[in-house]
């Protein structure tokens, strides 16, 4: 069992544990859900993830995670790629989905503030950076979430935008699994 | 007329989200309020309907930080309704998993949260570029909390494997094996780290506080025990009800807690540590000692120091009964009966108090949880106030800097009690 709820983990060859497929494979891909089950808009890094979870190849590893910054720092230590997926509080409208390069540019903190934990998601990517710990590659996918307050579900303009971040994190995978061109 | 206003709108480095709102008028304090929002409430509704044995794996969602203590005060409420009594090697298996977020909750406080206000830095990801070796202990201090509760919980985080009268699957000797390695590392760190924090610069700054934990025949208090205080309290956890007052206040969402005649009292490591000094081993007071403390602390920011002191108690004890164990039966057997269930437990942050009515049917009739923010909210405040009032002579960053840390101070969890911590301190004359 893995730290934080992983959903689903193939793996090449019975035995190997999740950190020994990013050492394996090149194309090997870690995917975190981030998100709160019941701060409604919250949870939206989660639905995704649930979105993703039958339609993920081999070599991809999905997590559900709650966000605890540390520890979502460790989780993506060892990894060469990873995309992260979680809700953001921008200003912008309900659903809006923003791509962020993590790993060359510092995540605006301000909007990834939603995280009931002391070190936020953004915090954890700094962190990794100051540690030198982040994976080579690192996208986040942000989704506008308008109500954080205690409860379920998510508000219908972010539950409708969970499909298209899907479509989009499928597609970041087979970017990285290609290469570049 | 002097004014001051002190305003932060966002409190980093607690966990979750919150307010504070000082108001000075003529350079004395005139008002001082914890505004929080609390999920146990929706989770007390939530519980409604569903049965006895879900509760503990739904109050563990309440918080990431410290899921074990909401497990804990679950399956001893229950196991209370129920009238039996988890003993042995089960009973040391939940001490362990205890110890486990014990380390991983005060390793992350120590090092990320609370050490960065000592030295100067804004946050932990400043003082990991200067200090990385520092963090990088720290870090690994916290892996190792993290990795009892994984391997004994089933995962770190809403561990799975605990259910009321044991857990579903109990660790081999072999498998705990690991872990002692890793521990008599974290141990010698803890030492280290107690010896750290030792050194940092402290306010001078001691409260009379009404301190309030748990107290054990022979044991430092994780489970069981009854709930004492410094003023004479002694009573059983069922009584608690009769005993502390929740009360609603206009500025906050999360009811405030009152020792029934005495008001405002204190819950956490400094209560722990100071109400059972002599239930430490000599090794860990002798620690205690060399940093400087005597067996009563009152000045709250030497927390950190106290905090350091409970990791390194938490893996000796991890050690001792991992050296001592054998694998017991999964699950002490158990028939649901209609009643009421009390379970207190000592989580990080404090006494963690939990009440459920069950049915006939195992189904949860009523719910009641008080997490040890709630229950340090007037306590904060009075600091706050005190503080500020003493002083009032600093420059407004620095002070609001302090008040801050004055909040820290409590590792307040606000994820278990609050929503976004906004600190105004308004002086307008």
């Amino acid at each position: 069992m893995d730290d934080c709820g992983i959903v689903s983990r193939t793996s090449p060859k019975p035995g190997l544990v999740a950190r020994d497929l990013c050492v394996m494979a090149n194309q090997a891909v870690l995917v975190i859900g981030v998100g709160t089950r019941y701060r409604k808009d919250d949870a939206a890094g989660l639905t995704v993830a649930e979105g993703l979870r039958t339609r993920l190849s081999a070599e991809v590893t999905l997590v559900e995670h709650e966000g605890e910054g540390v520890a979502l720092m460790e989780r993506l230590q060892g990894w060469q790629a990873a995309i992260l997926i979680d809700a953001m509080s921008s200003g912008a409208r309900r659903g809006t989905i923003r791509r962020f390069e993590a790993k060359t540019h510092p995540l605006p903190a301000a909007i990834f503030r939603h995280s009931s934990h002391a070190l936020s998601v953004a915090d954890a990517i700094e962190l990794g950076r100051a540690l030198e710990r982040l994976p080579q590659h690192l996208v986040v996918f942000g989704i506008e979430g308008g109500d954080f307050g205690a409860g379920m579900p998510l508000s219908p303009e972010v539950e409708s935008s969970v499909p298209e971040v899907v479509r989009r994190v499928l597609e970041e995978i087979r970017t990285i699994q290609e290469g570049p061109q | 007329m002097k004014a001051k206003v002190l305003k932060v709108d966002y409190l980093a480095r607690v966990e979750g989200e919150g307010g504070l709102y000082v108001k000075i008028r003529n350079n004395s304090v005139s008002e001082v309020k914890l505004n929080i929002f609390e999920p146990p409430r929706f989770f007390e509704a939530f519980l409604r309907g569903r049965r006895f044995d879900e509760a503990p794996d739904i109050t563990a969602r309440i918080c990431g930080i410290c899921p074990v203590a909401y497990q804990m005060s679950a399956v001893h409420a229950m196991e209370d309704a129920f009238g039996i009594k988890v003993a042995g090697q089960l009973r040391s298996l939940r001490r362990l998993i205890y110890c486990g977020e014990w380390i991983e909750s005060h390793a992350l406080h120590v090092y990320m949260l609370h050490a960065p206000d000592f030295l100067g830095f804004p946050d932990a990801i400043q003082m990991a570029r200067d200090h990385a070796d520092v963090v990088q202990r720290g870090l690994r201090l916290k892996k190792a909390g993290n990795e009892i509760v994984r391997l004994v919980g089933g995962r770190e985080i809403h561990p799975i494997n605990v259910r009321v009268g044991g857990f579903y699957k109990v660790p081999t000797q072999r498998e705990l094996a690991p872990l002692a390695e890793q521990l008599k590392w974290a141990r010698d760190a803890a030492l280290e780290t107690v010896r750290w924090v030792a050194r940092l610069p402290f306010p001078e700054f001691t409260q009379d506080y009404l301190f309030v934990a748990l107290r054990h025949p022979e044991e430092y208090p994780f489970n069981e025990g009854r709930l004492v205080s410094n003023r004479g309290l002694d009573i059983a956890i069922a009584d608690y009800d009769s005993y502390f007052l929740e009360e609603h206040v206009q500025h906050s969402n999360a009811l405030h807690s009152t020792l029934k005649n005495a008001g405002a009292y204190f819950v956490g490591p400094l209560a722990r540590y100071s109400l059972n000094f002599d239930r430490l081993p000599p090794s860990v007071q002798q620690a205690a000692k060399e940093a400087g403390l005597d067996s009563v602390c009152r000045n709250p920011f030497q927390s950190i120091i106290v905090r350091s002191l409970e990791i390194l108690y938490a893996c000796e004890e991890a050690l001792r009964i991992i050296e001592q164990y054998e694998p017991p039966p999964a699950k002490a057997e158990l028939q649901p009966r209609a009643g009421t269930g009390y379970g207190c437990t000592e989580a990080p942050r404090g006494i963690l108090y939990h009440r459920y009515k069950v049915g006939e049917d195992g189904a949860i009739l009523d719910a009641k949880i008080v997490p040890p923010t709630s229950q340090n909210q007037k306590a904060i405040e009075l600091d706050i106030a005190d503080f500020v009032r003493k002083y009032l002579a600093l420059p407004s960053d620095e002070l609001q800097w302090k008040c801050e840390q004055a909040i820290r101070n409590y590792d307040p969890c606000i994820s278990c009690a609050t929503h976004f911590l906004k600190l105004e301190l308004d002086n307008e004359g």
